[in-house]
């Protein structure tokens, strides 16, 4: 009788300890997709602004088709990325064509002081910086998550329901290490 | 993160019964006064036996009128500054809230300090139009903060430096210092009053009533005068010691805010110019700022007078040069042990920031954006400001076909303008 009332003790604290680690595991997986969601609409948001940008920019370097045509097509790639790492290689790669498009409107004084360019300029700075400041608080929350997920004993129960490992948001072009900055101005 | 929050409502809560205290003080000394037999502390001091025993019940009590007035002035201040306290300071700065279109860049950067900061809302943003550098925070609470910055700070400062006042202005958000202040400045400002209204009292009431004080005997009167002389004391120390109080504690506020927008910009330097450049502003000083909202700001809105030490004990900020120093001798990253470090060996005192914040963190500095090599010539900054001030005020901005800018007063009534230059005909946009 005792010995059974201690295994039936035993194993209500085990299932208590489980449900613990579980809820804990969920709260810290809805903190990265919010933190997630947080950088995934800076980035629909400069992916709005550069047809924008394209727009203005067109009627005052036809003689840089190239250059469009890159920042389109990565435009178009980053668009197309299902996963994080996917997205981090291609906003990488947009944000480096960005800084040489930017690079290339230095020989454009007329559109350097066109106020609908500024405009459009000032809110692809703003959205770059908000990017990486939105970056930096989802790769903290994922290193959190991804601690917990490796670490004994909430492994366990990771692995039992399938709690995969997050991967950090990193913007792989090597320009792009630092905050972004594109050239503006 | 959260020690330091916690340690700072903790000084908030001291500092607000420390006032209260004054507060009530003061009530119970002027109610003293006021009462012509003259009770201190409810010990008679007169000799009372030509006096009947109900007055002399009524005198022992006139101290404690005094406090229940000046607890109920209290209250009153409290709930009005609770419930909209940012409001009325807001209106006393004179500011304008704005939208993005008003100003994208200020938007802008409030939305990214806004996210680095990891705040649950966007705060208000509001411009006032004066051309005297400076910017201030106030709300309640995070959910309802609001940020104020004049239009001569726009104009003036790069995006970098707008960047690090924000962060600045934001992270007395973060710290609850905003609260603190609205409901101390509140505090102090009533203190402030009700000595003022004393002293102009008694000075203006000396001739006439000098009769009936010393209508009771020449005991009582002798007791009149020093009742007198203790409450004028009262009401000029009163004010003194409370605004002591509060400097004590909002200077060590702005290092932590310095600190702190450190942290968030990743860029000490564009706060260490950006103050730079205040203190070295020669407009005028800002009209709408007042003995009371001066520690909201950033710098403080007054200008010293040639010759006065900066860091004197009644200043609400700390010398602006030590701030900068201290923000450029960050070297080895952004965090608030940087940020300790760095104050320790410019100021040779020990650190301001609560331990539990000094964590080794990681944070590395940033490069400057490009806009920052670029400076601006004084008139184009000064055209700027007049541009923002003018845009808050609801003026209409006008380019016409020939290069011309015009800006059009809100008050212009009709639908078309002719360019003065070359005499077009534009339409004004609908409102």
């Amino acid at each position: 009788m005792t010995t059974l009332i201690i295994v039936a003790v035993v194993l209500v604290l085990l299932v208590l300890f489980v449900i613990g680690i579980y809820n804990a595991l969920i709260r810290l997986r809805n903190q990265v997709n919010n933190a997630w969601s947080q950088i995934d609409v800076q980035l629909k948001r400069r992916h709005d602004l550069i047809p924008n940008l394209v727009e203005t920019a067109k009627g005052y370097m036809q003689h840089e088709r190239g250059t469009f045509e890159a920042i389109t097509e990565a435009r178009s790639k980053a668009m197309g990325a299902k996963t994080v790492s996917e997205a981090s290689k291609a906003e990488g790669a947009l944000g480096e064509a960005l800084s040489k498009f930017m690079l290339v409107v230095e020989n454009y004084p007329d559109l350097k002081a066109n106020q609908n360019f500024l405009a459009v300029q000032e809110e692809l700075t703003s959205t770059e910086n908000k990017i990486s400041f939105a970056r930096q608080s989802y790769n903290d929350q994922v290193l959190f998550f991804n601690n917990k997920i490796q670490m004994f004993p909430s492994n366990i129960v990771a692995n039992t329901f399938n709690f995969g490992k997050r991967d950090f948001f990193e913007l792989e072009a090597a320009a792009e290490r630092e905050v972004p900055k594109v050239s503006f101005t | 993160m959260w020690e330091l929050i916690r340690a700072n409502k903790r000084n908030s809560i001291i500092l607000m019964v420390l006032m209260a205290a004054v507060l009530l003080l003061l009530g119970y000394v002027i109610g003293s006064i006021f009462d012509p037999a003259g009770g201190f502390l409810g010990l008679t001091i007169a000799p009372r036996h030509h006096i009947q025993p109900q007055q002399v019940i009524k005198t022992n009590h006139a101290g404690l009128w005094g406090m229940a007035f000046a607890a109920t002035l209290w209250f009153i201040l409290m709930l009005i500054s609770f419930l909209s306290g940012d409001q009325i300071l807001l209106n006393a700065s004179k500011a304008q809230r704005i939208t993005h279109d008003v100003h994208p860049q200020l938007f802008n950067v409030v939305e990214e300090m806004k996210i680095a900061a990891g705040l649950p809302a966007m705060p208000k943003v509001y411009i006032i139009a004066d051309p005297a550098p400076n910017a201030f925070a106030t709300g309640r609470s995070p959910q309802t903060a609001s940020v104020a910055v004049t239009a001569g700070l726009l104009g003036r400062l790069n995006r970098d430096e707008l960047q690090g006042v924000i962060a600045h202005e934001m992270s007395h958000i973060l710290h609850r210092d905003i609260l603190y202040v609205t409901l101390a400045g509140i505090m102090l400002g009533s203190i402030v009053l009700m000595s003022q209204v004393f002293l102009r009292g008694m000075f203006y009431s000396s001739m006439g009533s000098r009769r009936r004080y010393s209508g009771g005997g020449k005991g009582g009167g002798q007791a009149q005068l020093i009742m007198l002389v203790i409450a004028i004391i009262a009401a000029i120390l009163a004010p003194i010691m409370a605004y002591l109080l509060y400097f004590a504690l909002s200077r060590k506020r702005e290092y932590l805010a310095d600190a702190g927008a450190a942290r968030l910009t990743r860029y000490p330097e564009g706060l260490a110019s950006a103050l730079e450049k205040i203190a070295g502003d020669k407009s005028p000083q800002l009209t709408a700022a007042n003995k009371v909202t001066a520690p909201m700001y950033i710098v403080n809105p007054f200008k010293k007078a040639a010759g006065l030490k900066l860091s004197d004990l009644t200043s609400t900020h700390p010398p602006i040069s030590e701030r900068v120093k201290i923000l450029r001798n960050m070297s080895g990253g952004a965090s608030f042990k940087d940020y300790s470090d760095s104050y320790s060996k410019i100021t040779h005192h020990r650190t301001i920031i609560p331990p539990a914040a000094l964590t080794k963190e990681d944070i590395a500095l940033r490069e400057a954006g490009e806009e920052a090599k670029k400076e601006l010539r004084r008139e184009t900054q000064m055209r700027q400001v007049g541009d923002i001030m003018r845009k808050v005020n609801a003026f209409i901005f006008l380019t016409c076909v020939c290069g011309l800018k015009l800006k059009i007063p809100p008050n212009y009534k009709a639908k078309k303008v002719q360019c003065p230059r070359c005499k077009r005909t534009l339409d004004l946009p609908a409102k």
